[in-house]
């Protein structure tokens, strides 16, 4: 199953990666090599399987709804590359 | 002999008959670190301050209550011992990377709970160890910092991910460390590095403060000089967490191995991991292994995992579709170094671009891939069907052995650079670590011997989900009766 340079580069898109052409022409030989062997999974009749997405048992865990100390706004934006008044400061979203 | 020659569970007995300090543990692992790190590169962020002030602070503890008897005890196992803590767990006030240049100023916030479970114990963290970034590899070879050596011969990988946290074991440089396994993390390392290493059950250890990789299948565990070491340390790590929604609410497990004895014990012993492609070695090692096991009164099964060959291709599409997932949240806005660009737009693919590496970023796509509009319900849909079937064959299994018998890796410790840029060659090295990861169950990495050129062999011991008890009690049966856990690598 050959992907082809404009699947890379949509997948590229949606994964929000600049990949170079080196990057995009490796990808797409490695990653077409690593679905071929996926294929093998198609061997498999699972048409009355269930799928699992975890092992456990649990399900929908709830906590009381009670407030508890958490970190404080200058605590969490200590990271951030840009910070303005209490906020994470980002280049424009819109033109 | 040194300090750092001993185990952890010396060492511990040496500090409560007041024969040792946590200060003098402590100065011989960081002396250490300062005289081998620069060779084998275990640690990326060394925490000396930290760790002195610590052992200091638990030297005091012991020596008010040698005054003063009659006040609280102040010693459990792990008091004062000195650990390291794989990089992809959060040490409040510490650099936190990942091994990934994307995260190469990350400060964490807060501590992970596994990490504070110890602290609470009162071990001493020296410092966080090098892994494959974002724990992504089998060889340490893809941390965004350089790969670490393998102890017994430098030219060779440590394996991976958790391969700082093994070579730093290995070497001495800790009496025990952190590691996390996602599909082989922590057992395969162990098993290239000749330690110990328990890969616990998924949602026994709470991984609140561990940066994800694979949500569904991380778990934490301990990396250590033997088997009862490492019980030590993982019944400090068990139990249920108010922070993390998947640790299971269990009672914390009975660490003690006392009365261990093999009589009436079952192991299977899958004939799927005894394959074409095993290196000779390995296989002769892993077989000597179960007749000493039979020796010591267990009744030895051959069973059937039908399914295990298609492992690979079920992990390296869910890992990966989890991954694109997880790794959504490197933006460059909340966190990380930030690459300039005109549009947020911009930010997010140069950012994410040039700081992720070359297996982070195969990952992704690969990840993106399955999880995209078409092909949703062909790889991932499909992938986690099988995984159901996977699940079902250790289901079948445990119902008639206790524990199973496998080799951890189908070849000793690789060279540096062997496996070059070929992904298959390198996922294949988990061929035997991912089945156990997608069933959610338990496995032990044992030392059980070497091969011609001296590079340890690891025995791996596989129990049901929550029995970590009964691979604890097999693996220290077996170290008991056998001297492997006892030899080093000459440094």
């Amino acid at each position: 199953m050959a992907l082809t340079l404009a699947e890379v580069e949509h997948i590229a898109a949606l994964a929000r990666l600049r990949l170079t052409d080196e990057e995009k022409a490796r990808y797409r030989e490695q990653l077409s090599a690593i679905l071929d062997y996926m294929a093998k999974l198609r061997q498999l009749d699972t048409s009355a399987i269930e799928p699992t997405a975890t092992v456990l048992p649990l399900r929908t865990v709830l906590r009381p709804d009670v407030v508890t100390p958490s970190l404080t706004p200058v605590e969490l934006l200590a990271n951030a590359p840009e910070v303005e008044a209490e906020m994470f400061r980002v280049p424009p979203v819109l033109e | 002999m040194s300090l750092t020659d001993l185990t952890l569970t010396e060492a511990s007995a040496l500090l409560r008959e007041g024969k040792t300090t946590s200060l003098e543990l402590t100065e011989a692992c960081l002396a250490r670190i300062e005289r081998l790190d620069p060779r084998l590169r275990a640690f990326l962020t060394m925490t000396p301050d930290l760790a002195l002030a610590a052992a200091r602070e638990v030297d005091q503890r012991i020596a008010a209550w040698r005054k003063n008897p009659a006040s609280a005890d102040p010693f459990n196992p792990l008091t004062g011992i000195p650990v390291a803590v794989k990089d992809v767990l959060c040490l409040k006030g510490t650099r936190t990377t990942a091994g990934s240049r994307i995260l190469e100023n990350f400060v964490a916030p807060y501590t992970a709970t596994a990490v504070q479970k110890l602290l609470d114990a009162g071990v001493v963290v020296v410092g966080k160890t090098n892994c494959d970034e974002f724990a992504m590899g089998s060889s340490t070879e893809n941390s965004g910092y350089g790969v670490t050596r393998n102890p017994w011969d430098a030219a060779r990988v440590p394996g991976g991910s958790s391969g700082g946290s093994a070579a730093a074991v290995a070497a001495r440089m800790a009496f025990g460390a952190l590691g996390t396994d996602t599909g082989g993390s922590i057992r395969q390392p162990a098993s290239f590095c000749g330690i110990v290493g328990l890969k616990t059950s998924y949602g026994r250890v709470s991984r609140y403060g561990l940066i994800a990789y694979g949500s569904s299948l991380d778990s934490i565990g301990p990396l250590a000089r033997t088997v009862a070491d490492a019980a030590l340390i993982f019944g400090a790590l068990a139990g249920h967490d108010p922070h993390d929604a998947t640790s299971m609410p269990l009672p914390a497990p009975e660490a003690s191995l006392n009365g261990a004895g093999m009589k009436g014990v079952r192991v299977g012993v899958p004939k799927e991991y005894f394959i074409a492609g095993v290196q000779k070695e390995v296989e002769s090692a892993v077989r000597e292994a179960i007749r000493v096991l039979e020796s010591l009164g267990a009744q030895v099964v051959e069973i059937s995992l039908p399914h295990t060959d298609y492992a690979l291709p079920v992990y390296y599409l869910i890992a990966p579709a989890e991954a694109s997932a997880n790794l959504a949240r490197f933006d460059g806005v909340r966190y990380g170094p930030r690459e300039e660009g005109d549009s947020l737009w911009e930010v997010y693919l140069d950012t994410r671009g040039g700081r992720f590496g070359p297996e982070v970023k195969r990952r992704i796509m690969l990840g993106t891939y399955a999880l995209s509009a078409g092909y949703y319900d062909a790889y991932y849909g499909q992938a986690q069907k099988v995984r159901t079937l996977i699940k079902r064959d250790f289901d079948e299994a445990f119902k008639t052995v206790d524990v199973i018998a496998c080799p951890v890796a189908p070849t000793t410790a690789f060279k540096i650079g062997e496996k070059g840029d070929d992904p298959l060659a390198m996922y294949l090295e988990d061929v035997f670590t991912l089945p156990p990861s997608l069933a959610g169950i338990c496995g032990l990495s044992v030392p059980c011997g070497f091969d011609a050129k001296r590079l340890p062999i690891g025995l791996q011991l596989l129990g049901p989900a929550f029995g970590e008890d009964k691979v604890l009690r097999v693996g220290y049966a077996y170290e008991q009766a056998t001297e492997w856990h006892r030899e080093g690598p000459t440094l």
